[in-house]
C-alpha cells in the first residue's frame, strides 16, 4: 500500500530560485545554478529547485537543438560547479533535453554528496503550450508520462508550467503519491490589471488549489528576466498541504525563496479533507468516465 | 409563512455593471511602471551592455512617457532627448518637449531638421505632396536618433503605442525603426493613463494628439474616430470578440468598420520586408531563431 505511505518524520529546507538565465549560454547557467545551489546550501536548504529552462532560457526557437543535452550531461554541467558538497544537496532545474533522437523540455532531479552527483529522475514536459507566444511542440517533442518518484524527502514529482493550469497532471502525480510538486515555470507577464500579472494570479490559485485538493506541498520557482521583450512574471511561491502560501517571492526581480519543509503536515491535512482518500475510491469510475469521454471525443 | 412566490420576489438582483470587454483596457499602472523600467534596464544594460538611452521627444504624450520610463530605469544624467523640428512643425511641439525635458532633467538638443528635408525636396521634389514631405520628416528623424545613438555609445528608444501600430499609423522604418520600444504593446489611453501616473505635464496630457506632420493635423481626424473609443473596439478585435458581439455592446457599424480596415489594411507594416524564399533554409521562415540569441 504504496500510496498510504506518509513520510510524517522527515522534514526539510526547501529553496526555490527565481533567476534570470544567460540566454543560450549553458556554461555562464550552469555556474550560476552551481554558485545559487551552494549559497542556498550554506544557508541550510536540503533541496534546491530552479524555473523551468534556466539552464538555457527559454524562447529559443530552433536554437533549442543548439542548447539541448543529455540529462547526465546537464546534471554534470551543474556539478562540475557544484563539486563534492561537505553536506548532502538535491537539486532539480530546467533544461532542453536530447533522448532517443528527440528534443524535452525536461526537468531533472540531482542528488550532490561527498560521493559524486546521482541522477534522481527526469520529467518531460506532458502538455507543451502551442498557442499566442508559445510555439514549443514545434520544436520539442512531448513527454508522455507524469511519475512520481522516491527521494530521501519522501516522494516526489515534477511539473513545468503549463502542467499546473490543467488539474489532470497534479492529479496524477498525487495518486502515484507524490507528497511534494516541485513546479517550475517560464511564464512570461501578461494582463496588468488589479495589482498582479494575469498569469502569475493565476499559477497562484491554481498551486494553492492542487496544495489543498490534493494535500501536497507545491515548491514553485518561477524563471524572472526578460527575452525579447517578454518579460518572465517571477513570483514563485512554497504552498502547504492546506493551500496556504508559506514564502511568496517577489514578482520580476531575481529572488531566493527558502522554507520549511514539514511532511508531518499531509498526514494532519488529509485527515481534515480526505479528497485524495476519496478520489481514490472512486477512481475505478472516474477511469471509466474519462475514457468514454476520449471514446466520445 | 411568507410564499414561495412572494420570497422569490423580494431577491434582490446584481447586475453585472462592465461591458464584457471593458477590463482588456485596465492596467495597474505601478505594476507597468516597474515592469517597463526593468524591461529598459535587462534589454539595454544587461543585454547590450549600453547604459544610456537617446528619444526624439516630440511634445506629445507617448515620447514623454517614454523619456519618463527611460530617466528612471537609466537616470537623467543618461538620458538624451532630441527635439527635431522642420519648418512646419507647430511651436508647441517644441515648447512641450521643452516643458518635459526641463522637468525629468535629461539632456536636451535642438536639431532643425528642415535643411536635411528641404536639401533633397527643393532640388528634385519641389512639388512632393505634405503627406511625402511628412514620411522625410520621421525618416530623417530616424536618420539622426540612430547617429546620435552610434556618437553617444547609446540606444535609440522608440514611442510608437499599440493603437498606432494596429492602425498602421506610423511611417514604416521610421518611427518602428529603433530596436527597443516600452510602449508597443500600450493602448493609447493606458498610455495616457501611465503619463497620468508618471506626471508628465498635464499641459502634455490634455493636447490633441498629432503626428504634427502636416499643419493642423491631428490623429483622430485622420482616423474618423475618437482614441477612447477606438481602443475599446479594437482590444476587444483583438481578443477575439466577433464584430456582432461589439456592435451588441453599443458601438455603430462604422466606428468598428473603420477599426478593421485600419488594422486589415496594415498588417504589412508591422512585419519586416518580404523576401523571396527560395531555400529551405530563409531566414525567419525555415532558419529560426529569436532575436536575443
Amino acid at each position: 500500500m504504496r500510496f498510504e505511505r506518509y513520510n510524517s518524520g522527515v522534514r526539510f529546507t526547501a529553496a526555490a530560485v527565481q533567476i534570470a538565465p544567460f540566454k543560450g549560454d549553458i556554461e555562464a547557467n550552469a555556474r550560476q545554478i552551481g554558485a545559487a545551489a551552494a549559497r542556498c546550501s550554506k544557508e541550510g536548504a536540503d533541496l534546491v529547485v530552479f524555473p523551468e529552462t534556466s539552464l538555457s532560457g527559454y524562447f529559443l526557437e530552433a536554437g533549442t537543438a543548439d542548447v539541448a543535452l543529455s540529462a547526465s550531461e546537464a546534471m554534470n554541467k551543474v556539478a562540475a560547479q557544484i563539486g563534492k558538497p561537505e553536506r548532502d544537496l538535491d537539486v532539480i532545474f530546467g533544461f532542453y533535453e536530447r533522448a532517443d533522437g528527440a528534443i524535452y523540455n525536461s526537468s531533472l532531479h540531482a542528488s550532490f554528496s561527498a560521493g559524486g552527483a546521482n541522477l534522481v529522475a527526469v520529467h518531460r514536459k506532458f502538455f507543451l503550450p502551442t498557442y499566442g507566444v508559445f510555439d514549443e511542440e514545434r520544436f520539442v517533442a512531448r513527454g508522455r508520462q507524469i511519475e512520481a518518484y522516491d527521494t530521501r524527502f519522501g516522494r516526489m514529482s515534477m511539473l513545468i508550467c503549463e502542467e499546473i493550469w490543467h488539474s489532470a497532471a497534479p492529479m496524477i502525480a498525487a495518486l502515484k503519491g507524490a507528497e511534494t510538486i516541485a513546479a517550475i515555470s517560464a511564464s512570461p507577464a501578461r494582463n496588468f490589471a488589479e495589482g498582479t500579472f494575469a498569469n502569475l494570479d493565476r499559477t497562484r490559485r491554481l498551486l494553492r488549489a492542487i496544495s489543498e485538493e490534493h494535500g501536497v506541498w507545491c515548491i514553485n520557482a518561477m524563471l524572472v528576466g526578460f527575452e525579447g521583450g517578454k518579460g518572465f512574471s517571477g513570483g514563485s511561491v512554497v504552498v502547504d498541504p492546506s493551500g496556504r502560501i508559506v514564502a511568496e517571492g517577489p514578482a520580476l526581480e531575481e529572488h531566493i525563496l527558502m522554507a520549511e519543509i514539514d511532511l508531518g503536515e499531509i498526514e494532519r491535512v488529509r485527515s481534515q479533507s480526505p479528497m485524495l482518500a476519496d478520489l481514490r475510491s472512486v477512481l475505478e469510475d472516474v477511469t471509466r468516465e474519462i475514457c468514454e469521454a476520449n471514446d466520445q471525443s | 409563512m411568507i410564499s414561495p412566490e412572494a420570497r422569490v420576489d423580494r431577491l434582490p438582483t446584481i447586475r453585472s455593471a462592465r461591458l464584457p470587454g471593458d477590463e482588456l483596457l485596465d492596467i495597474d499602472c505601478e505594476l507597468a511602471v516597474r515592469f517597463l523600467t526593468a524591461f529598459l534596464k535587462f534589454e539595454c544594460t544587461r543585454r547590450r551592455n549600453v547604459l544610456k538611452a537617446v528619444v526624439g521627444v516630440s511634445g506629445g504624450v507617448d515620447s514623454a512617457v517614454v523619456a519618463t520610463l527611460c530617466s528612471k530605469a537609466f537616470g537623467p544624467e543618461n538620458v538624451f532627448a532630441f527635439r527635431m523640428p522642420y519648418k512646419w512643425s507647430s511651436e508647441d511641439s517644441l515648447t512641450d518637449a521643452k516643458l518635459v525635458i526641463n522637468q525629468l532633467g535629461i539632456h536636451d538638443r535642438v536639431i532643425e531638421i528642415t535643411s536635411m528635408v528641404d536639401g533633397y525636396v527643393q532640388a528634385n521634389e519641389p512639388d512632393a505632396s505634405p503627406n511625402r514631405i511628412g514620411n522625410l520628416c520621421a525618416r530623417c528623424r530616424t536618420t539622426i536618433l540612430f547617429d546620435q545613438s552610434a556618437k553617444l555609445g547609446a540606444l535609440p528608444i522608440g514611442t510608437g503605442n499599440k493603437t498606432e501600430r494596429m492602425f498602421g499609423y506610423f511611417t514604416w522604418h521610421a518611427d518602428d525603426a529603433p530596436p527597443i520600444n516600452p510602449l508597443g504593446d500600450l493602448y493609447k489611453t493606458q498610455v495616457w493613463k501611465l503619463a497620468e501616473h508618471l506626471g508628465v505635464p498635464e499641459k502634455v496630457r490634455s493636447k490633441i494628439p498629432t503626428a504634427d506632420l502636416v499643419k493642423g493635423q491631428s490623429d483622430e481626424g485622420d482616423f474618423g474616430i475618437r482614441y477612447a473609443k477606438a481602443d475599446q473596439i479594437l482590444s476587444r478585435m483583438l481578443a477575439g470578440f466577433s464584430e456582432d458581439a461589439i456592435l451588441r455592446m453599443g458601438f455603430t457599424s462604422e466606428e468598428i468598420a473603420i477599426v478593421r480596415h485600419r488594422v486589415a489594411s496594415t498588417h504589412w507594416k508591422r512585419h519586416l520586408p518580404t523576401v523571396a524564399l527560395l531555400s529551405s533554409t530563409a531566414i525567419n521562415e525555415f532558419y529560426l531563431r529569436p532575436v536575443d540569441y
